[in-house]
């Protein structure tokens, strides 16, 4: 079965590139709007991967992460943070909530696919 | 199947327009002191998610522009800047500047970039009082002498040298050298080696721990030396700068507790921190509370346009198949307590719903073309020299999508011509006792049955004397015209009427106000202005509230069946002889309640009989028209109200003077729908009657 990557991003445009490259990588891709969704997403299913944005209304990515790594069923699911910040704090912060990796936008489509794949094992 | 990255495109274009809106809702809340984390958060996200899109368009001016923007408002955002007055102004000016690059990278148009320099350079500035000289630390900027010399590890695990040092930058003015000593021949080099170092030298107040932090997820892959350089300054180098770069920082290795890389051994971790946790059950609780504050945001989804079109355009067969329906089964006599006739009515009360439903999916609120008024005003204020003050109010009053989208020219026109017209200078102003600051009120409101905006200002009024002046020397009115104050208002929407001698760039735009008008009445709206010299002016504009249904009143005028609008009937009344007192030849007035009402014979007007009827044989509908005016409207009987289903005249046929539209009644017969306003108006100028006669005939 393929690799199912959950991408939680408030942009409409940002989520239809990710699955447009995605897709085209071979990979099943779920999506949500925000953190919130995102968990609404994760109570029906268990991607292999998230990429989750960082600034988002409703729960942040930090609040979606730390949600993510309480859940016993969930925490083991690696989390690649895909953001435009590059504040040192909140990378920080991102560490801290669990993390798995930090991706800096604009993404390369097939750098992320290679990062999706490192992790996804 | 369309190219799938223009439509990602067009996306994200589409969800720009939504966070400038949103941007400057947020700003403006923002200007009348709301200070809520979650608005400046709102108007942060709005930034950083247009700056994110543009990123992978590759749109470098609008990414730039919305990282400076950004990076203020995030002052603002952990409070390090105060949103004063002074500081909002600034970031509304900088939204504007934002929606032009938006709209110039969408439209490939040119931008102003001195605009959008200057914007950026004020930004700089921002936490310092506006008459003060910006006390730049001059000699408190250091410089940092830097070399970094990525190992191959670096390059596996994704990282990009290039944006290390463009981060770099952003401390300060960094100029690199690459150093390609250590580059071998061709034949020996590694693809996947590590030869290029750099040598950077960083002008800035930072202090060495900033600049560690830059290279924080790699400084166990490279040779990384800092220290302080003399006051000698730059080297001369080459200065790279990276773009449309890519990162990935792995986290796993600086997981010191954790020697193997192996992200699949970060649960583990986690696993024990949770279990040093409250319960479960407590963060479940959490969770669940705050789905629930999440519900309060209403949900949405998008639809095409095209499809409620379709359903309104078949709700709208539905209504006339109904009503066909009805008549049958009341030609075939079947008796209105029969199981049939009762089952009609209950189909005839889900069809009305069903109308009204769908009639509402389209309804949206004027907020949407209000909120882009601030910015015209700003702009039009600046290129006058005027100051202005905008006021909204019934930003929430709600209408017909197509009549939304119809309304933002003739409103943006509006209120160009009340800052260039009518309001005046500062210094005028004051002269005549007035605030420096002029005011622009904006109000939308519903008025039986339409949606009525008014554009009101406080500035001189109409010069009347100077427009009747103008309008005899362009041969609009006869130099002997007696007209009245409403008159000489009102004619300045006439074709051939322009203050030519002073056409300015603002409201003149080549448009004058007949264009306006004859747009407005194109829709069924009407404009009208009223003024009160030294007061000020207020336009005032009209339009049906949706342009697919009406209620309407419907009546028989010799023979011909005609459809009244239900907005504009006021009540219907038997004509008794006594109170009927000839005014000329065609015209009546009828005495109602002290007062005297023009009465006007609509089968007569329209031109389907020379003969009047006589008022005491026929029916009279006291009807109000714009700008409250009254008349009057004869016709010989009527038949019950009715929803019509509105079918273009001019599209199917052409525009007919008395005549608003048509509609298909339940016997499938084709009635006209009168132009009430127009009715009374051409009843009183003598207009064209043979019109709607004539189209019968044909």
């Amino acid at each position: 079965m393929s690799t199912t990557v959950l991408t939680v991003d408030d942009s409409r445009a940002m989520r239809d590139m990710l699955r447009h490259s995605l897709v085209a990588a071979g990979f099943r891709v779920l999506q949500a709007e925000d953190g919130m969704h995102g968990l609404e997403v994760l109570a029906q299913e268990t991607p292999d991967v998230i990429v989750t944005d960082i600034n988002m209304p409703r729960m942040d990515g930090f609040g979606f992460i730390e949600a993510v790594r309480k859940d016993e069923a969930r925490r083991a699911v690696p989390v690649l943070v895909l953001t435009t910040e590059v504040d040192a704090a909140k990378k920080q912060r991102a560490r801290a909530a669990g993390a798995t990796g930090w991706i800096v936008k604009p993404f390369d489509p097939v750098k992320l696919v290679e990062a999706i794949r490192r992790v996804a094992a | 199947m369309q190219d799938p990255m223009a439509e990602i495109r067009a996306t994200f274009f589409q969800e720009c327009e939504e966070q400038l809106a949103a941007l400057e809702a947020g700003l403006i809340a923002m200007e009348s002191g709301a200070s809520e984390a979650e608005t400046v958060n709102a108007v942060f996200r709005a930034v950083h998610s247009m700056k994110g899109g543009a990123g992978i368009f590759s749109l470098d001016a609008l990414v730039r522009f919305a990282h400076v923007f950004e990076t203020a408002l995030d002052k603002v955002r952990s409070g390090d800047l105060t949103a004063t007055p002074r500081v909002v102004g600034i970031f509304l000016r900088a939204a504007d500047v934002l929606a032009d690059l938006v709209r110039a990278a969408r439209d490939g148009g040119a931008v102003d970039e001195q605009r959008t320099a200057a914007m950026a350079a004020e930004f700089e500035h921002l936490d310092t009082p506006g008459d003060a000289v910006a006390p730049l630390a001059e000699d408190g900027v250091g410089s940092w002498e830097i070399v970094f010399s990525p190992r191959a590890e670096l390059y596996a695990k994704a990282n990009e040298a290039a944006l290390l040092l463009r981060e770099l930058g952003r401390l300060g003015e960094a100029r690199v050298t690459l150093d390609t000593s250590r580059l071998p021949d061709l034949e020996a080099i590694d693809p996947e080696g590590a030869y290029l170092s750099w040598n950077i030298s960083l002008q800035s107040d930072c202090d060495e721990a900033e600049i560690r932090n830059v290279f924080e997820f790699v400084e166990d892959d490279c040779e990384l030396t800092i220290s302080r350089a003399g006051v000698s300054g730059f080297a001369p180098g080459t200065v790279i700068t990276g773009d449309n770069g890519f990162k990935f920082e792995f986290f796993a290795p600086m997981m010191e507790e954790e020697p193997e890389p192996e992200p699949a051994a970060i649960p583990a971790t986690v696993q024990a921190e949770a279990a040093a946790e409250a319960p479960r059950n407590a963060v479940v609780e959490a969770i669940a509370a705050k789905a629930e504050s999440a519900t309060a945001v209403s949900a949405t989804i998008r639809v095409d346009l095209d499809r409620v079109d379709r359903m309104i355009d078949l709700v709208g067969e539905l209504v006339i198949n109904e009503a066909m329906l009805s008549q049958r089964v009341m030609e075939a006599g079947i008796a209105r307590a029969s199981g049939v006739a009762m089952a009609l009515e209950e189909l005839e009360h889900l069809t009305r719903e069903i109308q009204d439903s769908v009639m509402a999916i389209r309804a949206q609120p004027v907020r949407s073309v209000f909120q882009r008024m601030p910015r015209l005003v700003r702009e039009v204020a600046a290129q006058t020299g005027k100051q202005v003050r905008l006021l909204t109010e019934g930003e929430g009053t709600e209408v017909d999508k197509t009549v939304i989208e119809r309304i933002s020219d003739p409103l943006t026109h509006m209120i160009r011509n009340a800052i260039d017209h009518g309001l005046e200078t500062p210094e005028k102003r004051v002269a005549a006792g007035k605030p420096e600051e002029g005011t622009v009120k904006l109000t939308a409101l519903h008025r039986s049955g339409r949606i009525v905006l008014e554009v009101a200002d406080d500035g001189a009024g109409i010069n009347r004397a100077r427009v009747k002046q103008k309008a005899i020397e362009n041969g609009v009115i006869g130099t002997d015209a007696q007209l009245t104050d409403d008159e000489i208002d009102n004619l300045i929407f006439l074709p051939g009427f322009s203050t030519a001698a002073k056409i300015s760039d603002i409201s003149g735009r080549g448009v004058g106000m007949d264009v306006v008008r004859q747009s407005v009445q194109a829709l069924g709206g009407r404009i009208s202005i009223s003024s009160r010299p030294g007061l000020g002016s207020t336009f005032t504009l009209s339009l049906p509230l949706t342009l697919a249904v009406l209620d309407g009143m419907v009546v028989s005028a010799r023979g011909h069946t005609l459809i009244i609008p239900l907005g504009a009937i006021v009540e219907t009344l038997k004509p008794r002889g006594q109170d009927v007192f000839p005014l000329d030849r065609d015209t009546n007035l009828l005495a109602l309640r002290g007062g005297y009402v023009p009465m006007v014979d609509v089968a007569a007007s329209l031109g389907y009989c020379e003969e009047l009827l006589e008022p005491e044989q026929g029916v009279a509908l006291l009807v109000e028209g714009e700008g409250g005016v009254r008349a009057v409207l004869l016709v010989d009987a009527i038949h019950g109200q009715r929803q019509v289903v509105i079918k273009s005249l001019e599209a199917n046929y052409r525009a007919v003077s008395g005549i608003a539209a048509a509609t298909v009644m339940g016997d499938g017969r084709v009635a006209l729908i009168l132009d009430v306003d127009a009715v009374v108006r051409q009843a009183r100028s003598e207009g064209n009657r043979v019109d709607a006669a004539a189209m019968e005939a044909s």
